[in-house]
């Protein structure tokens, strides 16, 4: 199977070890893995803070960075970006008056697949462990994200994937239905209300006693990442598709520093 | 001036206590350094939210009710003149009187004069979001009459001279001692020794209001539902002070939204169905009434009903934003949302507090408000009022639309105040840096490869703990990590190999794929079940 | 000048010119039960517990017997009009019963304050609904007027087997809305402190309900 990796701004910037781990999950099950280099962001930031005409030409640049090539499926490792092509793009393209790109957004939006929707609705994965060779011996936590739970509606999926990773010790966050507090924008225009939301999540982070929370948005772990280290806490945070790719042969070292950086070449 | 040098004004936006006072991120951290606060409110929004979830757990049919609840309420707005006349006709026919009021002044005008014209210088009154909108107690004060809140929280509130909070809980920003200093200060005759129990603290409250319920000649009360084919009106309650109201004065003086109503009495099944699980997390309140008019020799024979538009005919101008006219009242949303669940009901600053008094406000008021353009960005747009909400307003999805609205408005505004340092300013900069980067992958990776970002790192800590300007927020309360030497786009241009173009043809079919694995969502679950990792379940560990 | 009336109207009609024509609604929900007798006869006993009402069992013959326990050393208790007089204990030295006549302007019809004085009342009641814990007093000769439920702090209320269904919609269709109508779902109640739940403001304190078989 052809694959188009949309990779998302954040993740393109800021995390591209969380892009990198989600191509050698994909290559590992023995697809092909595209990336359309015309591709920046779904436009999300944009649409949430207000500005929609600033949203038009993202939006459109995105469609059409997707257009230039034959694919079978795209898939992003984020719930948000992902509810964002189906949710927002159509409508920014209404608002610009354009009927058609909207319909093309619509077209692009119905085969992209957050991550772990791909992995077991498309790919029929249910057993990391088993499937993936996933290995990962420490103690876990997991931040559900509130775009993939609300708007996706993906349940458990990203929780019951990292739960059959080998090694690896799972405990649940006591609310973990409730918002990190990061919500694009909102983080730093009302910060303090952020601020105190994302204290709270710390908090049950820390009460679990696990050594990584994982997540399914490098936005949201930005956020409470950013949190704990304020904090100077010892607990990091991971894309789940990092433990997901994380091997016997090539495990994934959670001391020293925080890189956020490819190690080695392809 | 003239109407016609003007124009006539496209909308009407409504007056009285539907603005923000101050800007809501300002307000929010006042309210926040409140630990009692925080702590009263973290405690009842959990206790509310598990109760709730436990009640509507227990309908096989709740989506289906959610969904009957939402059709109603959008026929019911595309009808609205009818449906209002049809009740006019009807609550006229069965003995009512029927006044409209255009805003909040003339609402409040109505009833000093129907109160003035019964010759009383009290009135007792029933919990009423309408009322508190139109600031009607506070308009009677001033000429001369007082209004006797008699729902326990509201009179709470009012012994305290404070302003509600809450919609289901208007006093859920104090705990049992406060309210016991309260009563102790300000209710005549009560005992030196009034414990703090909740039970004693009802018991004063039902001493010193029953004379007020045997003796008032007028109560006034808001309405829950109005229902246009048969002329009834309805309200909900639990402490019996409602139907004390609705049922000893000879007069009574009802405030209600012009979008209150529901077509027949058939409808009126679903929102009761709807109302009690979704507010207090009861399968049903203590009382409910419904009444059709005046019933001779039962109940007051002089009866008004103040349709009440103040703004609300703003709102349902505009195709995305008028299902907040939708609104229950039944305060679910603002019981699930992190913003409310810390800044609480007060920060919101209008009579609508949570997520829906943030889409609500906005519109009744007019976006054009300095401080009313805050509301819509006072949310994680997490979503979670939108699932909670009986009658399935999107309010994520308003709460974005009336951001564009905002920006819009201010963008129209020209030069910022603050110029350069002007927050606004700062933002529109930041989008418009960010619009050109984001409409093309060859700038992308130009502006990658020379990635600012890392340069700003300073110190052997590998991230940055303090940021200029209005990302300063975030960093006031986290530190951004170390940005990568280099990003993935740049990285695979170099590492990966050119992919072969290919054609349609070659597509795998997605959709026979999907449907071949149909059951592996239930098997990916049971297989993590089996591993047997500890879950905690906090759920149960919220009951207190 | 125009009217408040014609302004608002106007309003709302200009604000409605994108002519929205939404569909009929979908009514997917539960409208007729598909419970049993006995289970709807469980679940509401149940629900009224639940909700901190006392419930009691009779029949025609011991009906009378059961309200003689339940109203105690009350000494004076009112009944609407209608009631069936063979449900009610024989009046004694200690304790009578008082008439309602169900509308003020009659004679016979009891004031505020001398509702304020009596120590119970007792009525029938029209339908109830298992799922909610709701009982419908539908102002009927035997329920009486609105009132004398509401200023007693003792209400003992009779339900009829036969008027007990599980749904919210089966029991709207026993309802008339041209008389009022209080439905009521155990004693009242406040959770406005703290949350904590406190049975018995300022509507009756004490809810007793008795299932006639």
């Amino acid at each position: 199977m052809r694959i188009a990796l949309f990779s998302t701004c954040i993740v393109d910037g800021m995390y591209p070890k969380v892009a990198k781990a989600t191509v050698d999950i994909l290559e590992r099950l023995g697809h092909e893995v595209v990336y359309p280099q015309g591709q920046t962001c779904c436009s999300q930031m944009h649409v949430n803070s207000g500005y929609f005409d600033d949203a038009y030409p993202i939006v459109k640049n995105h469609v059409e960075s997707f257009e230039e090539w034959d694919f079978d499926v795209a898939v992003a490792p984020s719930g948000s970006c992902v509810a964002s092509l189906g949710h927002q793009q159509p409508m920014i393209a209404r608002h610009g008056g354009n009927e058609d790109l909207a319909k093309r957004a619509e077209m692009l939006a119905d085969r992209t697949f957050e991550l772990s929707n791909l992995l077991i609705d498309v790919l029929g994965i249910t057993n990391a462990s088993e499937q993936l060779g996933s290995y990962f011996p420490h103690h876990v936590t997991f931040h559900s994200s509130c775009h993939g739970m609300r708007l996706l509606h993906l349940g458990t999926r990203q929780q019951d994937l990292l739960r059959t990773v080998e090694g690896l010790e799972y405990t649940q966050i006591e609310d973990i239905d409730q918002c990190c507090g990061f919500g694009g924008t909102f983080s730093f225009k009302n910060a303090d209300t952020s601020g105190a939301m994302v204290a709270d999540k710390v908090m049950h982070i820390e009460k679990t006693g696990a050594s990584v929370c994982a997540g399914g948005d490098v936005s949201c772990l930005m956020n409470i990442g950013g949190a704990l280290s304020r904090k100077k806490s010892d607990v990091r945070t991971l894309h789940f598709a990092e433990i997901l790719a994380s091997t016997k042969e090539s495990p994934l070292k959670i001391d020293g520093p925080v890189s956020l950086s490819i190690a080695g070449g392809k | 001036m003239t109407a016609v040098s003007l124009g006539m004004p496209r909308v009407y936006h409504g007056e009285g206590n539907i603005f923000e006072t101050e800007a809501f991120p300002k307000y929010a951290a006042k309210e926040l350094t409140n630990e009692q606060l925080r702590a009263n409110l973290g405690f009842a929004t959990h206790k509310i939210r598990t109760k709730r979830e436990h009640v509507v757990g227990e309908l096989p049919d709740w989506q289906g009710l959610r969904t009957a609840g939402s059709m109603i309420k959008q026929r019911v707005m595309a009808n609205l003149p009818e449906y209002l006349e049809m009740f006019e006709k009807n609550f006229t026919a069965a003995g009512g009187h029927v006044h409209w009021a255009r805003n909040a002044e003339e609402a409040n005008q109505i009833a000093l004069d129907l109160i003035r014209a019964e010759g009383v210088d009290e009135v007792i009154k029933i919990k009423s979001m309408a009322t508190a909108e139109t600031g009607l107690n506070e308009y009677l004060r001033e000429n001369g009459v007082e209004a006797i809140e008699t729902d326990l929280a509201e009179e709470i509130v009012q012994l305290a001279d404070d302003r509600p909070s809450h919609i289901l809980v208007p006093a859920i920003h104090f705990n049992r001692t406060q309210i016991r200093d309260i009563f102790l200060k300000k209710i005549d005759g009560v005992s030196v020794d009034l414990s703090n129990d909740p039970a004693d603290l009802a018991e004063a409250s039902r001493i010193r209001l029953r004379d007020k319920f045997l003796q008032s000649k007028v109560a006034v009360s808001g309405v829950n539902f109005g229902i246009a084919e048969t002329g009834s009106l309805s309200i909900v309650e639990s402490e019996g002070n409602g139907r004390m109201c609705l049922t000893l004065p000879d007069t009574l003086i009802s405030f209600m939204g012009i979008e209150k109503l529901l077509p027949s009495f058939e409808d009126f099944e679903v929102f009761l169905q709807l109302l009690p699980r979704s507010s207090t997390g009861e399968r049903m309140n203590p009382y409910t009434s419904l009444w059709t008019g005046v019933t001779p020799g039962d109940g007051p024979q002089n009866m008004h009903v103040i349709l009440i538009d103040n703004g609300r005919t703003a709102v349902l101008d505009d195709e995305v934003g008028r299902q907040a006219l939708h609104c229950i009242r039944c305060s679910a949303c603002m019981n699930v949302c992190p913003v409310y669940e810390r800044a609480g009901g007060h920060a919101y600053g209008s009579t609508y507090p949570g997520p829906i008094g943030a889409i609500l406000s906005p519109q009744l008021g007019g976006i054009e408000n300095e401080y009313n353009s805050s509301l819509p960005f006072a949310s994680s747009l997490c979503g979670a009022c939108y699932d909670a909400c009986p009658v399935k307003i999107n309010i994520p999805d308003v709460l974005v639309h009336l951001r564009g609205k905002a920006v819009d408005h201010e963008k129209a505004q020209g030069d910022f105040k603050g110029g350069k340092k002007d927050p606004h300013y700062q933002m529109d900069a930041m989008m418009f840096g960010a619009k050109q980067l984001f409409s093309s992958g060859k700038l992308m990776s130009l502006a990658e490869k020379g990635l600012p970002m890392s340069k700003l790192v300073t110190g052997k800590d590998h991230k940055i703990s303090k940021f200029p300007g209005l990302v300063g927020g975030w960093t006031k309360y986290r530190d951004i990590p170390e940005p990568p030497k280099e990003s993935f786009r740049n990285w695979w241009k170099k590492e990966a190999p050119k992919a072969s173009r290919r054609d349609s043809s070659e597509r795998v079919d997605i959709q026979a794929l999907i449907e071949q694995n149909k059951g592996k969502v239930v098997e990916a679950h049971q297989q993590a079940e089996q591993r047997g990792q500890t879950i905690a379940h906090p759920a149960e560990e919220k009951e207190q | 000048m125009s009217t408040a009336k014609e302004d608002i109207l106007g309003r709302i009609r200009s604000s409605l010119s994108d002519h929205p024509s939404p569909p009929e609604p979908i009514r997917n929900y539960r409208r007729t039960s598909k419970l049993s007798k006995e289970a709807t006869l469980e679940m509401l006993v149940d629900r009224l517990i639940d909700y901190k009402a006392n419930v009691f069992y009779a029949t025609e013959e011991t009906i009378a017997h059961r309200i003689d326990e339940l109203l105690q050393d009350a000494s004076r208790y009112v009944v609407p009009v209608g009631i069936k007089e063979s449900w009610l204990p024989e009046d004694t030295a200690r304790r009578s019963r008082i008439f309602d006549a169900g509308n003020l302007k009659k004679a016979g019809t009891l004031s505020t304050r001398e509702l304020d004085s009596v120590n119970a009342v007792v009525t029938n009641s029209t339908v109830s609904c298992a799922e909610t814990g709701t009982i419908f007093l539908n102002t009927n000769s035997d329920e009486g007027r609105r009132a004398i439920t509401l200023v007693p702090d003792h209400h003992i209320c009779v339900v009829k087997e036969d008027t007990i269904v599980e749904l919210i919609p089966e029991a709207f269709e026993r309802i008339d809305y041209k008389r009022p109508v209080t439905m009521i779902s155990g004693p009242s109640a406040t959770s406005d402190i703290e949350l904590i739940r406190v049975e018995g403001v300022h509507g009756p304190r004490t809810l007793d309900v008795i299932i006639l078989q």
